[in-house]
């Protein structure tokens, strides 16, 4: 099938304001619009910029826009979009080159709310032991593989790009249930702050666009819950 | 900053942030001043798409040793592996995977909180011989945990990254490795790394072939650049195609799925690992395997005689086999499994089928075909990370090599599944720490002048060139179809000659290729024609070792030479650039209790 792709084109050393590129590609229903993206930089614009690596959705390296969504464009057929797909860059984020924006404000918020593991006890010889079901309290959240597409979808980070966002709070999440860890206390209290959780409005935009399917609404309003709890 | 180059000064350098830089990072980062490069997001390295497990003897469902875990491994490598290297990959991988537990990662736990364990292909029980449960895992994005767990480590202790910067060029003084010329992407500037140590991290190649589980990002860059500054390559010939790729797409369907119990069915129905592999069956080691698909295929017996079979993971089937084999659980009932645990257990690659083939695979089987995988060779390197530069085994001083683009060699002529996992948390871990003493004992070289005009003149030359009627895109495509032809699953002479000749006409391409991107920011397509160079270089010495190489052994099957040939060949390839060419040289094997036998499973 002929497919039209509209793509929101940018090189700061060419353009002083973003323009519209259109191409026309020959695709299978089936293909990636990832393979769309292909095809335009290999046979008819070498210069177009976007990030990719895996190709099947796990490396979280290209997270765009596609007809007004947020999703990766390895992982979106091109049979669910239908023959004209319009492409933009993250919404939110400095734009590099095309579809190419700046990760650091996204990572620096991640990295604000310690994401790793606290516990400062020795180690036993072999393992910690965990239950099945304490493992369990956390799964969802270990799935995020920080590909931004849902800070980027939320109407509250596009407002006040301090908000620290649904990433760093799903990435909060997996360490706060976790039985091992020991960090929630000062965990919460970051997200306690003014550009913490209490920003979310519950619009779910971050829920529709996590390509991973991780219950991020619900995560969020569970770490909500926790420092309600813990303020008791 | 000197004329337009920006210098850095660190103890260490690390260039690659998958497991085995970040690894090496956390160690060396306690004691001296590291900087770690990656041209990618560290968390989009090629270490978090691994899926189904890492091998380590824990035992936490039943006996098992790492004694066993030595045996399976040197069998699973035909003998080519260094069985030095193989014990302390099997030794060390058991307190490695505690640590990573310590470190926070959510492995699957057991009824009783451990770590939980799954069968996985050639790890046995040695003395019934069945499958033994070693893969540790987490769902089936262990990698996946792995990479977040070890970059969330150095976060805590603060190492400090270059991200999205490339590295093109590794700069020797006198033998001595004292510096990298990396591009920074999103500006184009290049930058020149001052070190006393540099470590190699950079991952594999898959991207030589057409079918492929590996990312558009794996291009072997590591292993070209250092190739290009006369160190050699070892066991190039080896590269692991793995039996269950989605057909036509080549994204993986991890070994886990018949860890729990998925068979492969031909087109007629049949069960056909069981005429391979009579105790191992589906679990028999990946070369097995995947020869076993392609000659079902030859022999007619493709799903509707086309070119791929079914792998099916339906709890219906998986329990008929499992009764059928009279399989039992480790409290001696006999095995059987729910949708739901398969649900549980495999969750990406059922989202992965969904997505990509629209089916569900719990109620059709997958079309599955062997996919290029893994690359077993690639830098020498003792068993400390340290570059070997020759066949005498000496170390070239300050480079070090570690992960997938080194060869220690663990994996010899075909890696067993889940070790490359422990390949590069034990070898990461052993270079970051001798890179330290080695820093110790040294100070820093000297840099020769303009260390930078070589990546500076091939950049400017890939730029200038007009956009003539060569393309990058078709030279790739054209690359990938012939060593898929002609080096892939089975070779000959006659076929591998034509892919070298094919090769070489299109470097001679590549030589006129031009780029439509002459701006500074982000070029990727600049980039992309720079791997491409690596890549053609590496499709060569593959091709040119694997026609040396008159035998069959692991995943080099060779059609007209289908013996194992100990007498001639029980030994390490290494190839270097001259030159005249790529020459080859040899080195023995270290063998130490295990002597080659006939390999069966
Ligand atoms: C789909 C899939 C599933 C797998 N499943 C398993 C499994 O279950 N068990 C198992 O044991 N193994 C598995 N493997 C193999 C294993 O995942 C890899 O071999 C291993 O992760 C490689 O790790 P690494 O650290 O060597 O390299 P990578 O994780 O690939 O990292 C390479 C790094 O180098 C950087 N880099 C590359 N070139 C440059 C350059 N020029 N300049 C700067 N930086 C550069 C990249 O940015 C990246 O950070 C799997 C592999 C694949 C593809
Ligand atoms: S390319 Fe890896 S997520 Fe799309």
């Amino acid at each position: 099938m002929k497919v039209i792709l509209k793509i929101r084109r940018f090189n700061p050393e060419r353009d002083r304001a973003p323009w519209w590129g259109y191409y026309q590609v020959e695709c299978e229903p089936t293909d990636r619009v990832l393979d769309a993206l292909n095809w335009v930089k290999w046979y008819q614009d070498g210069s177009l910029a976007y990030r990719r690596s895996c190709a099947h959705g796990i490396c979280g390296s290209d997270a765009m826009r596609i007809n007004g969504r947020n999703r990766l464009a390895c992982k979106t057929l091109i049979k669910e979009l239908g023959n004209r797909i319009t492409i933009e860059p993250l919404l939110g984020l400095p734009v590099i080159k095309d579809l190419v924006v700046d990760l650091e404000p996204f990572m620096k918020h991640y990295r604000s709310i310690m994401p790793y593991l606290v516990n400062d006890d020795p180690p036993p010889a072999t393992e910690r032991l965990q239950s099945i079901a304490q493992r369990e309290r956390f799964d969802d959240t270990t799935k995020c593989i920080l590909c931004a597409a849902c800070t980027t979808s939320c109407p509250a980070f596009w407002a006040r790009p301090d908000y620290i966002g649904p990433a760093a709070i799903v990435q909060a999440h997996r360490f706060i249930f976790d039985s091992r860890d020991h960090g929630a206390e000062e965990r919460l209290r970051i997200l306690d702050a003014p550009s913490g959780v209490w920003r979310c409005r519950d619009i779910y935009n971050c829920t529709e666009a996590c390509p991973r399917e991780i219950q991020v609404t619900q995560a969020i309003a569970e770490v909500k819950r926790e420092i309600l709890r813990r303020r008791g | 900053m000197e004329g337009d180059v920006v210098l850095h000064k660190y103890d260490v350098v690390i260039v690659g942030a998958g497991g085995a830089g970040l690894m090496a990072a956390l160690y060396a980062s306690r004691s001296v001043r590291v900087a770690v490069l990656s041209k990618m997001w560290p968390v989009r390295s090629h270490t978090g798409t691994a899926q189904g497990g890492i091998g380590a003897a824990l035992g936490n469902h039943e006996e098992d040793h790492p004694e066993w875990h030595v045996f399976d491994t040197i069998k699973g490598s035909d003998y080519l592996a260094d069985q030095d290297a193989v014990r302390v990959l099997c030794y060390e991988a058991v307190e490695l995977v505690y640590e990573l537990e310590h470190m926070g990662l959510p492995f699957d736990r057991t009824p009783s909180g451990r770590i939980a364990q799954r069968p996985f292909g050639g790890h046995t029980n040695n003395v019934t011989k069945q499958p033994v449960r070693r893969a540790c895992h987490a769902a089936d994005r262990t990698g996946h945990m792995i990479l977040q767990t070890l970059y969330q480590q150095c976060i805590k202790q603060r190492v400090t990254f270059f991200d999205e910067f490339q590295v093109l060029d590794v700069i020797l003084n006198e033998g001595i490795a004292c510096g990298l010329v990396a591009l920074e992407i999103t500006t184009g500037q290049l930058h020149i790394f001052q070190a006393r140590a540099v470590v190699f991290a950079t991952g594999g190649w898959g991207k030589i072939w057409q079918i492929t589980s590996n990312a558009h990002s794996f291009t072997g860059d590591g292993a070209a650049i250092v190739l290009r500054r006369g160190i050699p390559l070892e066991d190039m010939e080896f590269f692991q195609f793995h039996p269950t790729g989605i057909y036509k797409m080549g994204i993986l369907i991890t070994e886990g799925a018949r860890g729990e119990g998925g068979v492969l069915i031909n087109g007629r129905g049949d069960r056909f690992m069981e005429r391979y592999a009579p105790t191992m069956k589906d679990l028999a080691s990946r070369d097995v395997i995947s020869r076993a698909i392609y000659l079902e295929i030859r022999e007619g017996r493709g799903v509707e005689g086309k070119d791929y079979v079914y792998l099916d993971i339906r709890p219906e089937t998986i329990n008929r086999y499992f009764e059928l084999d009279g399989k039992k659980s480790p409290d001696g009932t006999p095995r059987r499994i729910t949708a739901d645990e398969i649900k549980t257990r495999l969750p990406d690659i059922t989202d992965f089928v969904r997505t990509y083939l629209g089916i569900d695979p719990l109620n059709q089987p997958i079309p599955v075909q062997p996919t290029a995988h893994y690359a077993m060779g690639g830098i020498p390197t003792d068993l400390d990370g340290r570059a070997l530069k020759n066949e005498n085994n000496e170390a070239l001083p300050g480079l070090y090599a570690a992960g997938e683009v080194a060869c220690v060699s663990v994996h010899g002529a075909n890696r067993l599944g889940t070790n490359s996992l422990v390949d590069i948390l034990v070898f990461g871990r052993r270079s970051g720490l001798d890179a330290v003493r080695y820093c110790r004992q040294t100070d820093f070289t000297k840099l020769p002048a303009r260390a930078d005009e070589p990546v500076r003149e091939t950049l400017e030359s890939l730029r200038s060139r007009p956009l003539g009627d060569e393309r990058i895109a078709d030279i790739r495509a054209e690359m990938q179809r012939v060593m898929m032809d002609y080096v892939g699953v089975f070779r000959e002479a006659t076929g591998i000659e034509k892919a070298i000749r094919a090769l070489r006409e299109l470097q001679e391409r590549y030589q006129r290729v031009g780029i439509q991107d002459k701006s500074m920011c982000y070029n990727t397509d600049l980039l992309e024609a720079w791997e491409l160079g690596c890549l053609l270089e590496l499709a060569e010495v593959t091709a040119v070792a694997a026609l040396a190489r008159t035998e069959s052994r692991g995943c080099h099957t060779r059609e007209d030479h289908p013996q194992r040939d100990d007498k001639n060949w029980l030994k390490h390839s290494l190839a270097f650039r001259t030159e005249q060419g790529i020459e080859l040289r040899y080195k023995p094997v270290t063998i130490l209790n295990y002597p080659p036998q006939e390999r069966v499973y």
